[in-house]
């Protein structure tokens, strides 16, 4: 067994950790955050020209043929950064989806321009009824001469207000939070039918709510087999996961590290609060926590593009459900130490506190992770 | 023993309940209710309408305009204000201030300064915290010299809610360097808007100006501002803090906030069905609510058993700190309550007049933003780490 990267991984880790280091301060990411896009094109674009938007994808693609491990090393650095680019949508997701089920020709139309960064993918699995239960589907394609008409409202997609393509799961057949009966399709954003609400979000990206009314599409927008989709927004959610989780460990490393510092150095009573022992106790325990999520994070890249199985998906769900506790302990715990300087916009850890909360409301939280660990427990 | 409200009591709530049915706008309630930010004017018209029933300042003497109201029927008010969705009173002024001067004031600052908050005349800011002192306060920095019939005062505030609106402020200042740390602090009030007074805001996680840095630059303060003696201060400041911490167990705010929570989950669905039917929310909802029942008795324990309607000591300490985990569980489960859409903040829902769709709830856009907001709980007023320290000190004898 071992833990160490190799070569080829350590590099991967340099490159991305300098990039965003160089390129993507705090006073940076503010900035950003404002802007109406809500991320950077160019910081977009030198993820696409240094490959890095290539990772994961087959070399015959366009790709690097990544591991999971590999995916950790840039989503590490992205939560370091607070990055606010649509990397794990366009590229983890929408990119993953495409590579399992597309057809020869939607792989040759898509994953060359994703891997590139040409293509900006955002993918709306959720609906306003379905809490995080990715079978509970109202949405309806129902197909017609020349293809599907879709009606229905997708919820939350990240990075839905400024991509070129959007994938959403929609029902062709079966009842209420079936698995079986779901179905891909690929939307045109500016399709006739297709409205957007867009807003900001707490942790300072921008996403959407998608409204469909009768939208028309060709039955090549269809990816996958009809009614079988199902299993393969399963998986990718849980590849989705481990990419989560990855970039939670950067935003707990930075809160962690700026927490101890203050520690170190805030003086009450006139010596550093750091000497005070319940501090210090608390201090050990949320390090102790970082350490926990860094483990079940390792262990989810791991698995992440393992075969399906019940025990890949059960490891996956452990580990969310790990990383949304130690998350939210290390987010509140690094507040309270700091005081009120903490909770302060022009303070860098607050906006790590909002992201490591926000992770625990995408692709489920600890309550629900642990409800399907227990429901994966019992299918074994 | 008997827990039950006596005839007298229920008579009491009663009148509150007619009052708060007639006399609360109802645009202010349903802010309140909605988790909405209140502004000037809000806070404004609801202390008008306090003042002129009489009961804005419930715990002050009656010879000063008080209702002198016993430790039931503050509860009784407690409760029945935030059911309706009556705005917290900003305290600075009726609940922190007054008290000081009331107990250590002149005659001549009791006669100025008592009816101008009660007429809402002054708003008051509290200039406690500076950046480098928070849970040590009796480390304040800012100077206060004396020259003449003035005080020259220069140094910062910090954390100065809602001091954009203010034009009075109560300050800590040193006048003693010479002397230890707590006996050389002095209580001073001054002008928000005397010449050498600035104030910055400070932007919170959730967006909101609620606090601020105040800046003293060579401030002129006519020395009658101060109150009682000169480097006397640590001991006005500290029994100003026990009014303080007395109101930030904030239970009666707890029910609301719980009630408000279960209408959220009773509209969000999960698995097909209302979310407060699954078994796993479900039961986080039931244990705060039964820990808010257990502490709401504490606090009404703990109040009754002082004498005169006076204020708890170190026991309320032990109140806030339960009373605050209670409050920041019940955002944390609000927040859970909306899943998905816990993420995105459609602030147009938050404006006034409001008439679109709601993207997730009619209450959903302000429960994210608050749930951050309400980190703040176990810090001010003395963190929670500093409240075990005075229970452990106090009361156990550690």
């Amino acid at each position: 067994m071992d833990f160490t990267l190799n070569e080829d991984q350590q590099m991967l880790q340099d490159t991305m950790a300098r990039l965003v280091r160089g390129e993507y301060d705090f006073q940076t990411r503010l900035e950003v955050e404002e802007t109406e896009l809500g991320f950077s094109e160019a910081f977009w674009n030198q993820l696409g020209e240094l490959g890095l938007c290539a990772v994961p994808f087959p070399e015959e693609m366009g790709g690097f043929n990544g591991s999971g491990v590999d995916v950790q090393s840039v989503m590490t650095e992205m939560g370091r950064g607070l990055c606010l680019e649509p990397y794990r949508q366009t590229v983890i997701l929408g990119g993953g989806l495409i590579a399992q089920a597309g057809s020869e020709s939607q792989k040759n139309d898509w994953l060359g321009r994703i891997a590139t960064g040409e293509l900006k993918v955002a993918v709306g699995l959720q609906e306003p009824q379905s809490h995080y239960n990715l079978d509970d589907v109202e949405t309806r394609a129902e197909g017609s001469d020349e293809g599907y008409v879709i009606n229905g409202r997708k919820g939350v997609l990240i990075g839905g207000h400024a991509a070129d393509l959007i994938l959403v799961s929609a029902r062709t057949s079966g009842d209420a939070r079936d698995r079986e009966g779901l179905s891909l399709f690929a939307i045109d954003p500016e399709a006739e039918g297709v409205e957007r609400r867009v807003y900001r979000t707490m942790d300072g990206a921008k996403g959407c709510d998608l409204f469909l009314n009768n939208v028309r599409v060709d039955s090549d927008a269809l990816i996958g087999t009809e009614g079988t989709a199902g299993e393969v927004i399963q998986y990718q959610a849980g590849r989705a996961v481990a990419a989560l989780c990855a970039e939670a460990i950067g935003a707990m490393e930075e809160s962690v590290n700026l927490t101890l510092e203050y520690l170190k150095t805030r003086k009450q009573f006139g010596v550093p609060i750091g000497r005070f022992q319940v501090l210090q106790h608390r201090m050990v325990d949320m390090n102790s926590e970082l350490e926990q999520a860094r483990s079940m994070a390792i262990l989810a890249a791991n698995v992440a593009d393992d075969e399906a199985s019940v025990e890949r998906n059960r490891t996956l769900s452990a580990a969310k459900n790990v990383i949304g506790r130690s998350g939210q302990f290390i987010a509140e715990q690094a507040i309270q130490l700091h005081g009120g300087i903490g909770m302060t916009w022009e303070y860098s850890l607050s906006h790590y506190a909002k992201r490591l909360i926000m992770i625990n409301h995408q692709l489920g939280d600890d309550d629900f992770h642990l409800e399907r660990y227990v429901s994966l427990l019992e299918a074994g | 023993m008997n827990m039950n409200y006596t005839a007298d009591e229920l008579a009491f709530r009663d009148e509150v309940r007619s009052f708060l049915e007639e006399k609360l706008p109802a645009d202010i309630a349903a802010k309140v209710k909605s988790g909405r930010r209140l502004n000037r004017d809000d806070h404004e018209r609801w202390q008008q309408i306090l003042s002129k029933q009489g009961w804005y300042a419930t715990h002050w003497p009656k010879e000063y305009g008080g209702v002198e109201w016993s430790a039931v029927q503050k509860h009784i008010w407690d409760e029945e204000s935030n059911r309706y969705g009556a705005p917290r009173v900003v305290p600075f002024g009726v609940s922190m201030v007054a008290p000081v001067i009331i107990k250590f004031g002149t005659g001549e600052q009791r006669q100025y300064y008592l009816p101008r908050i009660l007429s809402g005349e002054d708003w008051w800011c509290q200039g406690y915290s500076e950046p480098g002192a928070g849970s040590d306060l009796a480390s304040v920095k800012t100077r206060a010299v004396r020259d003449g019939d003035h005080y020259i005062v220069n140094g910062q505030k910090t954390w100065t809610t809602l001091g954009q609106h203010a034009n009075k402020i109560f300050c800590l200042v040193r006048t003693n360097t010479e002397v230890k740390a707590q006996e050389g602090i002095s209580f001073l009030l001054m002008d928000m808007d005397a010449p050498g007074v600035t104030v910055r805001p400070i932007i919170t996680l959730d967006g909101e100006h609620e606090v601020n840095e105040v800046f003293f630059d060579d401030v002129k303060v006519p020395v009658e501002n101060l109150v009682g003696e000169e480097d006397k201060g640590w001991t006005y400041a500290k029994y100003l803090l026990t009014y303080e911490r007395t109101g930030l167990a904030g239970i009666g705010n707890s029910k609301a906030a719980l009630e408000h929570l279960k209408g959220i989950a009773s509209r969000q669905r999960k698995n097909g069905r209302p979310l407060l039917e699954d078994p796993t929310f479900a039961a986080r909802v039931a244990q705060i609510e039964i820990d808010l029942q257990a502490a709401s008795i504490s606090n009404l324990r703990i109040i009754a058993s002082v004498e005169g309607g006076g204020v708890p000591g170190a026991e309320s300490s032990m109140l806030k700190v339960r009373g605050t985990e209670i409050r920041q569980s019940i955002s944390d489960l609000a927040r859970r309550a909306l899943g998905p859409y816990a993420q995105p903040f459609p602030e147009e829902e938050l404006q006034d007049g409001y008439e679109g769709d709601y993207l997730a709830d009619p209450h959903g856009a302000a429960v994210s933003p608050q749930y951050f907001n309400l980190r703040k709980l176990s810090i001010f007023g003395g963190s929670n780490e500093i409240q075990k320290n005075i229970v452990s000190k106090m009361i156990l004898g550690l």
